[in-house]
């Protein structure tokens, strides 16, 4: 096991071996888990057993998130230089790049060389595209960095579900007006998945594109020359999706409306969890005061952690973003989910039970403690919210 | 000129390069760039949070 140490400058050594350094060498494994449904379908002969990764993947992610609990650890600041230079942490997500286009190539072609059920398509195409979401995640983390080459994998992931503005909106859209009323990727109080979704998806993609525009804008180039990096990837997604729809046929037509569908839908999935209700404060010149620890929802949940390179971890990640995952620390009392990602992603789709789980949760942050003008809001819901929460709470009224 | 660092991720902005990828060129004074300029490695340090390095010798 590797050990990384420093000597300070009062003469005390300090060391620190990550118990995770192994475990991330499952993200490899991953791509099984996707062409598993297939590999039991090609033992069995039964169509319904294509169903089984879609099934461990959340059903799996939530049991050993509760099997295997939480991780607390870090890492002493002093060492994380040291840590973040490390290439074997760098070289994991690079690796899964080619996966992701093999494992989307496989499940296509599996998909329109059988004679299957309608349900079968659908199932194979969301395990696509709940793979490729995946993908998206790990774009998120190789975006981050300052390389060029991992700024390319990164592109080169997201052209899989065709989502080529995500790094580019994300990094400077999403990071710079998180958890403000104006940023279409931080979910509102009162506000479900399903509306949300019909803000983000249109949302970060116009800021994704307008960002870009903009900076090639500065270099006196067109929105449409090949050095916009929204292009560039959504260009390799339309060569390999048109390549697809050739070589397999028409059945690739719905196949990767869905699979594209259900990536997105990961990315909007994650972004509803991340930020839900939390608002920076507005100062007195307009602008917003710096993310806070206390304006992300966290967890420790190790399956979860691993399969998501540690993005549960978003406090760290929002206050620093060029953090690589291996580095990203917990804290305490920071606002905490109840589940790891997959379970809430679940619970997401019933909005009456997310608000359950996570509404008094919200207001009973100690730096909100019931405080509404501490929250951002669905515009029109707060009389609503107010009154259905201020019998349980002691919830800080406005007199006008 | 000048160099100005993200006190957060340590991006250098420095005036004699500028910023090639960003459309900065070179000699672009730091004060010249938008007020609405972000850490484009980042973006979570604004304009008025980059702090400029004393350059040394004249």
């Amino acid at each position: 096991m590797k050990t990384y140490s420093l000597q300070l400058a009062d003469n005390r050594l300090i060391t620190y071996q990550d118990r995770k350094r192994h475990l991330w060498l499952l993200s490899m494994l991953y791509p099984l888990l996707a062409l598993s449904g297939i590999g039991l379908y090609l033992l069995t002969g039964s169509e319904w057993v294509l169903i089984a990764p879609l099934v461990g993947i959340y059903g799996g992610a939530s049991v050993f998130d509760a099997l295997l609990g939480s991780d607390q650890s870090n890492p002493p600041e002093e060492l994380v230089a040291q840590l973040e230079d490390d290439p074997y942490y760098r070289w994991l997500p690079i690796l899964t790049v080619p996966m992701h286009l093999l494992v989307l190539v496989l499940i296509a072609g599996f998909t329109a060389s059988h004679d299957l059920a309608w349900p079968s398509v659908l199932v194979l195409a969301l395990t696509a595209g709940l793979y490729s979401g995946l993908g998206i995640n790990t774009a998120h983390e190789m975006g981050h960095k300052k390389t060029s080459l991992e700024r390319w994998m990164a592109r080169i992931v997201l052209a899989v579900p065709f989502y080529g503005h995500f790094c580019i909106e994300h990094n400077r859209g999403h990071h710079r007006h998180v958890a403000t009323p104006e940023d279409p990727a931080s979910s509102r109080m009162g506000e479900n998945i399903y509306s949300f979704a019909c803000r983000e998806l249109p949302g970060a993609f116009k800021r994704g594109w307008a960002l870009e525009k903009e900076r090639l804008q500065r270099l006196g180039k067109s929105q449409w020359s090949l050095e916009n990096e929204a292009l560039q990837s959504f260009a390799l997604g339309a060569i390999l999706q048109i390549s697809l729809i050739i070589a397999f046929g028409w059945i690739m037509l719905p196949f990767l409306a869905i699979h594209n569908f259900y990536a997105w839908w990961q990315l909007t999935s994650a972004n509803y969890i991340e930020h839900y209700g939390l608002l920076r404060q507005q100062k007195a010149n307009g602008s917003y005061e710096h993310c806070q620890p206390y304006h992300s929802w966290n967890a420790d949940f190790i399956a979860s952690n691993l399969l998501l390179y540690h993005l549960e971890r978003h406090s760290d990640h929002h206050a620093h973003p060029t953090r690589r995952y291996q580095s990203l620390r917990s804290f305490p009392d920071l606002p905490t989910m109840p589940t790891g990602y997959f379970g809430m992603f679940l619970i997401a789709l019933i909005p009456p039970l997310w608000y359950l789980l996570m509404d008094r949760r919200l207001l009973a942050l100690p730096h909100i403690a019931g405080d509404f003008d501490r929250i951002n809001i669905k515009p029109g819901r707060r009389a609503y919210l107010e009154a259905k929460y201020s019998g349980t709470l002691q919830t800080r009224h406005k007199i006008a | 000129m000048s160099k100005y660092t993200c006190p957060d991720c340590g991006y250098v902005y420095d005036e004699q390069l500028g910023d090639a990828h960003e459309g900065y060129k070179p000699g672009t004074l730091f004060a010249d760039l938008p007020e609405d300029f972000v850490c484009p490695d980042c973006a979570v340090r604004a304009k008025e949070d980059f702090v400029a390095q004393t350059s040394g010798g004249h």
